[in-house]
């Protein structure tokens, strides 16, 4: 099972983009593990400044805007 | 074109009569909302296909270790090329006084960075010509600048949370980039649904206020109050009314519009522009997690002075 972090300090952009996984998660019927990282401290740590990041599997793939419909599909199924 | 189709809806389909208070204002909506937003499309999407959107990761890493005129001047140009929102501005300074950028050169950066963009710039010179939009990231440069160094002046270093110093970041790989045609049209077409849903209702408010002022306050109360021969404190009034109003840069720009039409003076205008889209109270409040309060007040502070000088000199000078 893949484990997903939002990194945002709850931010309405990070909220939607968390929004946005579990409702795509649950349509393509993928199990997902989907944090919330709302510690500025740990979402520096992962060098990220622009919020809302998206981490996948401890791998940084995406900041600074809500990701697409497509990327997320596309990061769930990879 | 857009006068065009203004014309032909407002005096021809609705038949209202040219020169009645609600025809004008009407008139004004649906010619601004038309325009502004075919800019806005037009804009995005072609600095979407361009991906020349620079990121605050990339910004850090180009600042960092710079003397310290080199750095700030980075920090200002590139600072208005490069979009963060709002609620980023933490994480942003915690990255750059990290990163050892001075305290200084960050505020630079986070004046310039809502202040001047792209996006208003366009809009600048589509709708209020290129001379107001070239004095206005004149200022702007000149206040980030200013207002900055100011900063620096005062120790502002003093009254950062003793947290932010202890923090470490991690190095991320940027994400890898399609760079092929049809992955830098998607982008563009994610980036102006992004953007313009972001901002739509700061443009619709901006134009909806812009055409109220343009039907309905009378010329003569404008050329009195905050017309070029009014009174000198037309400015700070205009400065102080600005701090608690927050709209985006683009939202300010059809309310400028309409009071630039009725005849008042240009550096009040600019000074209560600069003053909407810089400097407002809920972004200041949220820099109070790296702050303390006496810094959050001098920034202010620094910022409604600075912005006051701005409408004085333009209005002298004009």
């Amino acid at each position: 099972m893949k484990t997903i972090q939002i990194l945002g300090s709850g931010c309405a952009n990070c909220q939607r983009t968390y929004d946005l996984f579990a409702r795509t998660a649950q349509e393509q019927g993928v199990e997902v593990d989907i944090q919330k990282v709302e510690d500025i401290a740990e979402i520096l740590a992962m060098g990220v400044m622009s919020t809302p990041g998206v981490v996948v599997d401890g791998t940084v793939v995406h900041s600074g805007s809500i990701p697409s419909h497509s990327q997320v599909v596309s990061w769930l199924d990879a | 074109m857009f006068t065009w189709l203004a014309d032909n809806l407002v005096y021809g389909a609705l038949d209202l009569t040219e020169g009645d208070r609600f025809a004008d204002a009407l008139h004004f909506f649906v010619m601004d909302t038309t325009k502004i937003f075919f800019l806005l499309v037009v804009v995005i999407y072609a600095m979407g296909l361009l991906r020349a959107l620079m990121s605050p990761e990339r910004v850090r890493a180009y600042v960092r270790g710079k003397p310290p005129w080199l750095a700030r001047t980075l920090a200002i140009t590139l600072g208005a090329v490069t979009p963060f929102c709002s609620c980023s501005s933490v994480p942003l300074f915690i990255g750059f006084v990290e990163a050892g950028i001075p305290l200084g050169v960050t505020f630079s950066f986070l004046i310039a960075s809502p202040m001047i963009n792209e996006i208003a710039v366009v809009l600048l010179i589509g709708i209020l010509g290129w001379e107001l939009a070239f004095l206005y990231v004149a200022a702007g440069v000149v206040v980030a600048w200013v207002g900055g160094m100011a900063m620096e002046w005062f120790r502002a270093e003093r009254w950062v949370e003793d947290y932010v110093w202890k923090i470490q970041m991690g190095e991320a790989q940027p994400p890898p980039v399609d760079k092929s045609w049809k992955g830098r049209h998607r982008f563009a077409i994610a980036e102006v649904k992004e953007i313009v849903r972001r901002i739509w209702k700061w443009v619709v408010i901006g134009i909806a206020v812009g055409a109220a002022f343009h039907g309905f306050v009378p010329g003569d109360w404008v050329t009195t109050y905050l017309g070029a021969q009014g009174n000198w404190l037309a400015v700070p009034g205009a400065v102080l009314l600005g701090i608690p109003l927050y709209a985006n840069a683009t939202g300010i720009i059809p309310v400028a519009e309409a009071m630039l039409g009725k005849g008042a003076a240009v550096g009040t205008t600019l000074a209560f522009m600069m003053s909407v889209a810089a400097l407002s109270l809920p972004e200041i409040l949220i820099l109070r997690k790296v702050i303390r309060w006496p810094a959050l007040a001098l920034f202010a502070a620094v910022l409604a002075v600075a912005f006051i000088l701005v409408g004085w000199t333009f209005n002298l000078v004009t």
